[in-house]
């Protein structure tokens, strides 16, 4: 049962967006929510909205996909929306018993959401259409400026990708341990949360220690194969930047600048 | 001098104490002295703890000798400046295969080597495509390593090696944890890459039926060697062979017994058709195929 547990969420398709550059996607996150946050009207949320679906129709995942990735911030959502209706100042729009709901309230209300609902869409864009691996390999890349600061890029990078390689084999693992104490009689179903998390401790010991013999196995084994950090290592596969990914980062500047230029030209009454 | 020379090495493993007291010493290595030469098929045996994965990790330069010295290649495995070269030309596989590969595609594990020692792109996607036909895994290079079975990781293992372009490999149990089958497949792909490439092989390991075809086999015990020669040299001792606390393949145990009790075998036979073509020698009519 815990091997159907799939890693990350890519969602695998062929398009122009799951081709592009790790590093091309994983800026234009970034430039995204950077706009979200600089456009202060609704003209500004109509440009992010048109330049989102454009996207998203591209990138040919289907948009239930997206709105998964909403599910766990529903709750957040709700508060940051209720607190902001509730206890923003301003002018009284409605007054009920305790309760003001202010026109800038409301204003802000309405924003935050939208604002947050295109930040999680955005960035599940991004997690569908690149492979964990990819992405790994587009920060490695993106950070390595860094470096100059004694930053160890390549290390976090080399890291996350063996975290990755082994989840699926821990994951096998504690389906073994858990049967193994089942079959001596342990409980893992019944009993109130309290006792759910302690009955775990008996299985998360044994998975730890086999965790750090793997480890020690495995380091040995790259050590036997020459690895010796990211110097004058070179790349099986290297990120080469391709007409696409050029063609993306002049669509991403095209659309900062309508967003900063619409921000400040046009002026609506909200 | 062979690829792969050992003299008088001595390795000790210190058992501390919770305070870093020196509690005792194992010698896990003995005087061993090894030559192996360029292109040879040799298998190590030993029972548990006779030494012989601490001997193999001597030769890839994960372990250091106490004493004595191993050359690989005519480089001193102890100097800092071979280090990486040493660990180039001799590639080391390991017993658990899912703690050995770090790709998350088979592909991507066979270039890691080559990525290590800084091979040009367009050379390491050559060496991976050539390893990965040497060991029949050609067909699996787009995989993921977790949905393969155990010889075929072990395989894959073995590729990843071989893209390194190692003048000799070093197998420590790479069967240990396999199946019956698994265990064919990774000893038939050691084989195929001994007698094609002419990379050297050692193969460490306590299971028999695999050390049959080596040119060479080295049996040891409480880290010294105890046995050398031929595997039919070898298997003539049965008796010694079974108190140093290894199996006999079954025919040859057969033989062993049938001579015993008087019939005319001759010494050291190591497989079913040798038996029956010595059998009918003595008059005694088989068949192969034996009734079941």
């Amino acid at each position: 049962m815990l091997r159907d547990i799939t890693l990350g969420q890519y969602y695998q398709a062929d398009s122009v967006i799951h081709k592009l550059d790790p590093r091309v996607k994983l800026i234009a996150t970034i430039t995204f929510i950077i706009s979200l946050f600089i456009v202060q009207n609704i003209a500004g949320y109509l440009i992010a909205a048109a330049f989102l679906t454009c996207v998203i129709k591209l990138s040919r995942v289907p948009f239930r996909f997206m709105v998964k990735g909403m599910r766990a911030i529903v709750f957040l959502l709700l508060i940051t929306v209720v607190f902001n209706l509730f206890l923003t100042p301003g002018e009284t729009l409605i007054s009920v018993w305790k309760l003001t709901i202010t026109k800038e309230g409301l204003r802000t209300a309405v924003f935050m959401a939208i604002r947050l609902t295109f930040l999680i869409i955005g960035s599940s864009v991004m997690t569908l259409t690149t492979t964990p691996n990819n992405l790994t390999d587009g920060m490695e890349k993106l950070m390595a400026p860094l470096k100059i600061f004694r930053v160890p890029v390549h290390e976090v990078a080399m890291m996350m990708s063996i975290a990755l390689r082994f989840i699926p084999v821990l994951l096998e693992e504690t389906d073994k341990i858990m049967k193994a104490q089942i079959a001596r009689g342990a409980d893992f179903e019944s009993g109130n949360l309290m006792k759910k998390a302690k009955s775990l401790v008996p299985l998360l010991v044994p998975l730890f220690i086999s965790a750090f013999r793997r480890a020690n196995d495995l380091a040995m084994a790259m050590e036997a194969r020459c690895y010796r950090g990211g110097e004058n290592r070179t790349k099986m596969k290297p990120l080469q930047y391709k007409k696409r990914d050029g063609l993306a980062y002049l669509t991403l500047v095209c659309y900062l600048s309508v967003c900063i230029g619409a921000n400040m030209l046009i002026r609506l009454p909200f | 001098m062979g690829i792969i020379k050992t003299e008088k090495l001595v390795f000790e493993y210190i058992r501390r104490d919770e305070e870093g007291n020196v509690e005792g010493i194992t010698r896990a290595v003995d005087e061993v002295d090894l030559d192996v030469k360029q292109g040879d098929f040799v298998a190590i045996l030993g029972h548990n703890g006779s030494g012989k994965s601490t001997l193999a990790k001597h030769i890839n330069a994960i372990l250091y000798p106490t004493e004595g010295t191993v050359w690989v290649d005519g480089m001193d495995t102890a100097k800092e400046q071979n280090l990486w070269e040493v660990r180039q030309s001799a590639g080391m596989v390991f017993q658990n295969p899912d703690n050995q590969i770090i790709g998350q595609v088979v592909e991507e594990d066979v270039g890691f080597g080559p990525e290590n020692m800084g091979v040009p792109t367009a050379e390491i996607w050559e060496r991976v495509e050539e390893s990965l036909k040497a060991v029949g895994m050609y067909e699996y290079r787009k995989h993921s390593p977790n949905k393969l079975s155990g010889g075929q990781k072990q395989r894959v293992s073995i590729a990843g090696v071989i893209a390194m372009h190692p003048k000799c490999i070093i197998l420590d149990e790479p069967t240990a944890m396999l199946d019956p089958n698994g265990r064919k497949e990774v000893v038939r792909a050691v084989r195929a890459l001994n007698a094609a490439e002419g990379i050297t092989v050692v193969l460490i390991t306590h299971y028999m039926e695999e050390i049959i075809h080596a040119d060479k086999v080295f049996v040891m015990d409480k880290g010294k060697v105890a046995m050398q020669g031929t595997p039919r040299e070898i298997f003539s001792h049965v008796e010694q062979l079974q108190e140093l606390r290894l199996d006999v393949p079954q025919v040859t145990l057969l033989a062993y017994e049938l001579q015993k009790s008087g019939i005319n075998m001759p010494d050291g036979i190591l497989t079913i058709e040798e038996f029956v073509q010595s059998i009918s020698n003595c008059g005694i009519r088989m068949s192969a195929k034996a009734d079941r």
